[in-house]
């Protein structure tokens, strides 16, 4: 099996699982009612834990410390989409962005339940049951805030049109997709965006906010490259503080 | 030489650290026991939640168990062999979490629904007349409901597939 190619798609994920949950937990103590508040934290310690999992994938493969990988590399050394870096904004932008970036990703962790790398197809069976309830909170508000009043529906328009071309870089295709394929370990980007769009559509519907205009798309690409937008450097300083002060403390 | 059964008996006084009414045996998450000689025996165990930070301490309170029995070889490891899901819960583990004022995860086929959370039944008046306030609760492995029978609020055991 290529070695190099599940490596590659270990990284993206663990890294999108840990920025997005470093992004959730800058909810806590501020979301806008106490539920919420407790939704995005309870979310942020499941991705954190998630991502570690994978780490600890990765690890196995030669790759160091979960802890290690996490908290010393420098901005240009994540491979997550610009997506989940953008700051978190106001709480319509940070649903809409946690709608449209877990259903792809409990999307992808179904496809990878049933990988050839069976390491992987262990921990995406796990995941999968967890991410259920990431996507009941996110439809649950996506509908009521669509459909509410003109304020709300407003407003979650503006977010879905602001996320949009961000989460389509979601989907950015790596180096190794066909080898991935072949050996039948994902069955790639492009399934991935097409199930994607066939799973949100009906639930947007029913929120009545519209898709932006294919015309319109353009996927903010190079995350998985390690280009990033201005807000990734920070994040990373912040997340990676305590552990810095003292890289050997047993915690 | 000490039999597994005698090993699994023994852990059913490990309790978890958040549900003090509630074995580790009994909430499903020891997966395995083998007794590998005279007095070396190896656990295996599976979190409930990827992100639960109780696991290691766990690992540590079982491994305690075990040297309190008279093991001085003691191996556990953590694996997601076999995952955990909501129905691992035994009878006796679903007691006890009525016990403790949680209401206990409706077994799922396979399949976990919004609806299946919808109406759980309220673990201090056993009325079905109850709405899921959020999904998420003070641990990953909690919802939270509210019950309009005896105006309690109440939390849940999720359901996990």
């Amino acid at each position: 099996m290529n070695t190099t190619a599940i490596k590659e798609l270990l990284y993206k994920m663990a890294d999108d699982l840990l920025i997005i949950g470093h992004r959730n937990s800058e909810w806590t103590g501020l979301g806008p009612i106490l539920e919420e508040d407790i939704a995005f934290s309870s979310m942020a310690q499941d991705k954190i834990g998630q991502s570690q999992a994978l780490f600890q994938l990765l690890h196995e493969l030669g790759e160091q410390e979960p802890d290690i990988v996490a908290f010393t590399r420098n901005a240009k050394q994540f491979h997550n989409a610009q997506f989940v870096e953008l700051p978190n904004g106001d709480y319509d932008f940070s649903l809409m962005r946690h709608f449209l970036y877990d259903v792809a990703d409990q999307l992808r962790f179904e496809m990878l339940a049933n990988s050839s790398y069976e390491p992987l197809a262990k921990v995406a069976r796990k995941i999968k049951g967890e991410l259920k309830y990431h996507v009941f909170h996110a439809n649950t508000w996506i509908v009521k805030l669509g459909s509410a009043n003109e304020e709300s529906k407003a407003r979650m328009q503006t977010a879905l049109n602001d996320a949009w071309n961000y989460a389509l870089g979601l989907f950015e295709e790596g180096d190794f997709e066909n080898d991935l394929k072949n050996e039948g370990v994902f069955a790639g980007e492009v399934a991935l965006k097409q199930l994607w769009l066939e799973t949100i559509t009906p639930t947007l519907t029913k929120a009545t906010l519209t898709i932006p205009h294919v015309n319109t798309w353009e996927p903010k690409l190079g995350g998985r490259q390690g280009i990033h937008t201005e807000h990734l450097e920070p994040l990373v300083e912040e997340m990676s503080e305590v552990f810095r002060v003292d890289p050997s403390a047993e915690w | 030489m000490i039999t597994e059964q005698e090993i699994w008996k023994g852990l059913e006084l490990v309790k978890d650290p958040e549900i003090p009414t509630l074995s580790m045996v009994d909430m499903g998450i020891i997966t395995k026991v083998e007794v590998r000689g005279e007095s070396s025996v190896f656990v295996e165990m599976t979190p409930t939640f990827t992100g639960c930070p109780a696991i290691k301490m766990m690992e540590g309170m079982v491994a305690d168990r075990l040297k309190e029995m008279g093991i001085t070889q003691v191996e556990v490891v953590t694996t997601f062999d076999k995952p955990w899901d909501s129905n691992k819960l035994t009878e006796r583990g679903l007691m006890c979490l009525k016990k403790h004022g949680l209401a206990p995860p409706v077994k799922h086929s396979g399949e976990v629904t919004m609806e299946l959370l919808e109406h759980t039944e309220c673990p201090f008046c056993g009325s079905k007349n109850t709405e899921m306030k959020s999904p998420f609760g003070p641990t990953l492995c909690r919802s939270m409901h509210y019950c309009n029978d005896c105006l309690q609020a109440f939390e849940g055991f999720k359901p996990v597939v």
